[in-house]
């Protein structure tokens, strides 16, 4: 009796030691994660800030060699680049999305290109680059803002027709079914109730594609490439923060790599803040 | 009987109205249906002109391409092997590292985390996830790296080192860039997305599955284990591809770490490059022809690698979500 209980206690310890094991490692791990993000920002503000100041703002990059200059034109590059890709993904995302939910419900082509969409929310933005290089650069012979623009392009669209079509389906099916009662045509009843009852959450899917688009690298180093000087040129190589960061921080001179840091700054609080602000909309429609 | 015929047929008016309606239906829906299919039909171009640009190249080098190590731009021979190799070794060692990592972090999201902290921790993993990349590229080259060479390298080279057979991998010069340093920060980078789907997956076992557990006396490391896991294996399983699929496509973090030299060596420690750091570097330099065709070529290998893992990924969470559907 006495010796099955010991053996009962011994069992009931190890399970207990296997318990706290597993969950204080789990514990740890979580730690970890908050102490990368931790790290991150705060190399982030302690190199960064250094190199913000007015002239960051007001100044062109600066030549190989030479003291000061900003980030004008990458700023004012990355701005258009980001602007004009919104212009164009967001219609195209909405329209997908619509279809997706309101037409195409459970038919092949929306299952099919459900499944393609959420494969092209992970494909490698490179390679989105080089099939820009291939369609647009080569055939025009010369690296553009739009041919950044497309590729940034490619990268939104996926974001906002996922999210876009996940918010249409929260939408409540009697309110659809209220307006048909009315007489209301099928367009105008995805258009102006469910698309309208969906807002904010298609609001938040538009800023998470910002949010994504804003910090992406890879799709423009071979599309709106670097531009030393200011242009709001379209049709001409565009500077753009991300390749700007890139360029600088790989380079040997001092103050460009502080520019990088400055650059690098401005991208991940300007990325971060979107992601926040698409919450913050998200969440305040869950709760009105 | 006036009546009733004004009730049947409908007046010319009314019949107008309805003609433009169903026009304007049939409109709106081929252009909905058009923007739908446009991403299809990108998927399908992106394809088809990696293959023509690729093509010069395949044609030139032939299935060898993918297997061989040379890569002089000088005499114009060109194989993919070491940069593939880069690119599946440095995928490799973030999962290792990643993986038990995120599953830590999903199992304290969903089981310990106090309810309140729940939130502000969960938005925090998915601003980790949300940091561009070249942010961890610039993290790595200046942060990380020289402390991963004066403190870590040292370390794993008097440990794991000494072990026969195994030690080759962790020998060489501590110069903190390369393989292993690309692998850590690519561990970094996918920890999130990783660790934001198991929880997703976690957070759909039925609660009367778990409580059951819990009935019956179990610990709650035993109700992670035998119920939660089993339960969600094909989401897990779902989520840890995804994150292969990102650790492969991943360019700029992976740039800045590598090393970008075109050598096979067993040391993790020396310096390697992958496909999306070649083509990050050397696209933009690169002479019309083969030079340019074997770029292609890898890129095109780079997609059909991550699109099959990402499938795969996607069928997996998509199973898990019918199961959902189907026990609640």
């Amino acid at each position: 009796m006495n010796n099955t209980s010991n053996i009962d206690q011994a069992v009931f310890a190890k399970r207990k030691r296997a318990n706290k094991i597993g969950l204080t490692l789990s514990m740890g791990a979580m730690a970890l994660g908050m102490i990368f993000l931790m790290w991150i920002l705060s190399v982030l503000v302690f190199k960064g800030l250094s190199a913000i100041d007015l002239n960051l703002f007001t100044h062109s990059t600066p030549a190989p060699g030479s003291d000061g200059g900003g980030l004008a034109n990458a700023i004012v590059g990355s701005l258009l680049l980001v602007g004009t890709c919104t212009l164009i993904s967001t219609p195209i995302g909405v329209l997908a999305g619509l279809y997706l939910s309101e037409y195409g419900d459970r038919s092949r082509v929306a299952a099919v290109t459900r499944f393609v969409t959420d494969i092209m929310l992970s494909a490698p933005s490179i390679v989105i680059g080089l099939f820009v290089y291939a369609f647009v650069v080569a055939q025009a012979r010369h690296f553009s803002g739009w041919a950044g623009t497309i590729a940034l392009a490619l990268i939104a669209i996926p974001v906002v027709v996922r999210t876009t079509e996940n918010m249409l389906r929260l939408v409540p099916g009697s309110l659809r079914e209220a307006a048909y009662a009315l007489g209301t045509p099928k367009w105008k009843v995805a258009f102006m109730i469910t698309l309208r009852a969906a807002q904010s959450g298609v609001m938040t899917g538009i800023l998470l594609a910002l949010a994504r688009v804003s910090g992406e690298t890879a799709p423009l180093l071979f599309t709106a490439l670097n531009n030393q000087f200011f242009s709001t040129n379209m049709n001409a190589p565009m500077a753009n923060l991300p390749v700007v960061i890139f360029q600088f921080a790989m380079s040997p001179y001092d103050n460009w790599v502080e520019l990088a840091w400055g650059g690098a700054l401005l991208i991940t609080f300007a990325v971060l803040g979107l992601n926040i602000l698409a919450r913050v909309v998200f969440r305040e429609k869950v709760q009105g | 009987m006036d009546i009733t015929q004004s009730h049947s047929a409908p007046t010319a008016q009314a019949l107008k109205i309805a003609k433009l309606q169903r026009i304007q239906d049939f409109l709106f829906h081929g252009v909905t249906q058009f923007f739908a299919l446009s991403v299809l039909i990108a998927l399908m171009g992106i394809l088809i002109s990696l293959v023509i640009n690729a093509w010069p190249a395949l044609h030139t080098f032939g299935p060898g391409f993918f297997f061989s190590q040379e890569w002089d731009v000088v005499n114009g021979e060109f194989g993919g092997l070491i940069a593939i190799y880069g690119t599946v070794i440095t995928s490799l060692i973030a999962l290792l590292i990643a993986v038990p990592l995120s599953f830590g972090i999903a199992v304290f999201l969903t089981e310990l985390c106090p309810g309140p902290l729940r939130r502000p921790l969960g938005t925090a993993v998915e601003l980790l996830a949300a940091v561009p990349s070249i942010i961890y590229g610039m993290f790595g080259l200046f942060i990380f790296a020289p402390l991963f060479a004066e403190y870590i390298q040292p370390v794993l080279a008097s440990t794991l080192g000494q072990i026969p057979g195994l030690g080759i991998l962790f020998s060489g010069a501590f110069n903190g860039i390369g393989i292993l340093c690309a692998g850590l920060i690519l561990a970094m980078m996918i920890l999130p997305f990783i660790a934001s789907v198991m929880r997703d997956v976690f957070e759909i076992v039925p609660p009367v599955l778990k409580e059951s557990a819990y009935g019956i006396g179990c610990t709650t490391w035993e109700v992670v284990k035998n119920v939660v896991l089993p339960y969600t294996k094909a989401g897990v399983i779902g989520g840890v591809m995804l994150g292969l699929g990102r650790a492969l496509g991943e360019t700029m973090a992976v740039t800045f770490v590598i090393g970008n030299a075109h050598r096979l060596s067993a040391s993790l420690f020396s310096p390697g490059t992958s496909i999306a750091s070649t083509l990050a570097n050397e696209f933009g330099e690169a002479e019309a022809g083969n030079h340019l065709s074997s770029l292609f070529a890898l890129g095109l290998a780079l997609f059909i690698i991550t699109f099959i893992v990402l499938a795969c990924a996607k069928w997996m969470l998509n199973n898990m979500e019918k199961k959902q559907g189907m026990k609640t």
